[in-house]
């Protein structure tokens, strides 16, 4: 069994109005940072899992962030591996 | 006639909504903790509102994998009524059982206030007590109350005349005002506002009661 580190983005939809993003971004022009266009909030979770390669760590990461972490119908998520990896001894 | 709440870590309007139907309508009721699996002998399930799980990751996220609600689900099948309140509105949605996503309100607030509300659609074993087009009031209480859902969910909604109740002056940014919704059969019905909160005559509003009413009938 190897540990597999992972990062999952979750971000609502760019059709799906994010008040947060908004409203941070308004507070922009108070610092006195003009020209920002564009900002949305979005989660990171990050997480390790014991698999025994990458490619089942990746398939139950995927299946944990369509079902749990993110909810389709508003939000959609990527996932990045982190290159650091060990081997585990039982 | 038997009425099950379920209660989740977090839910803080169990009682409020056992007072209601058992202490206002006299409907015998009883709490479920959440990792209860036996719903027989339950004509109807009730999910308050709350926070269950604290909320976290997103309202209904964690709750959807409560052992009673896989029990729930053949409840719902089987036909039996369910009413989600809120957090329990939140819930279903998370579950599939009704469609589309409640997300945070528009303009950010936590918003404790009464809506006036218009009664949409009849057709809901839930709504067969008020007249279509009747305006109620009813308290609500959400931050993530807006609700959203695609151009062809909204579509089969109004299709089926699903969506059961709309805002007057729509205070969380919902799409097409939408309050309240049923799934297509009529027995599931999940909605922000606190009809609990508005069955008793001390409270000065009962604009509720019939929702829960339509059970003794």
């Amino acid at each position: 069994m190897s540990l597999f580190k992972a990062r999952v983005f979750v971000h609502l939809r760019p059709s799906v109005l994010d008040p947060a993003g908004e409203a941070t971004r308004s507070a922009t022009k108070r610092l006195g940072i003009d020209g920002i266009t564009q900002l949305r909030i979005g989660k990171s979770i990050e997480l390790e899992i014991e698999a025994a390669n990458k490619e089942e760590a990746r398939s139950k990461i995927e299946l944990m962030s369509d079902r749990l972490l993110a909810n389709p119908v508003i939000e959609d998520w990527t996932l990045e591996f982190k290159d650091e990896q060990k081997t585990l001894i039982n | 006639m038997n009425i099950g709440i379920i209660v989740f870590p977090g839910s803080n309007c169990d009682r409020d909504v056992r007072w209601a139907t058992e202490g206002c309508l006299g409907i015998p009721t009883s709490f479920l903790w959440h990792e209860t699996t036996d719903l027989n002998g339950y004509d109807a399930i009730v999910i308050p509102g709350g926070f269950s799980y604290g909320d976290y990751l997103r309202c209904g996220a964690i709750a959807r994998f409560a052992p009673v609600l896989n029990s729930l689900i053949s409840f719902v099948d089987k036909g039996g009524k369910v009413l989600g309140i809120c957090n329990g509105f939140q819930i279903l949605t998370e579950l599939g059982l009704l469609q589309g996503a409640l997300t945070r309100n528009k303009n950010l607030h936590f918003i404790c206030d009464r809506a006036n509300l218009s009664i949409e659609s009849t057709k809901s074993f839930w709504m067969k007590n008020y007249k279509k087009h009747h305006s109620i009031s009813l308290p609500i209480a959400h931050g993530e109350g807006r609700y959203q859902c695609s151009h062809d969910v909204l579509k089969k909604l109004q299709d089926d005349d699903s969506i059961a109740l709309r805002y007057a002056d729509n205070p969380n940014g919902s799409i097409h005002d939408i309050a309240g919704i049923t799934n297509k059969k009529g027995n599931v019905l999940g909605m922000m506002p606190h009809p609990e909160r508005a069955c008793d005559d001390a409270l000065g509003n009962i604009d509720g009661k019939s929702i829960l009413s339509a059970l003794l009938s």
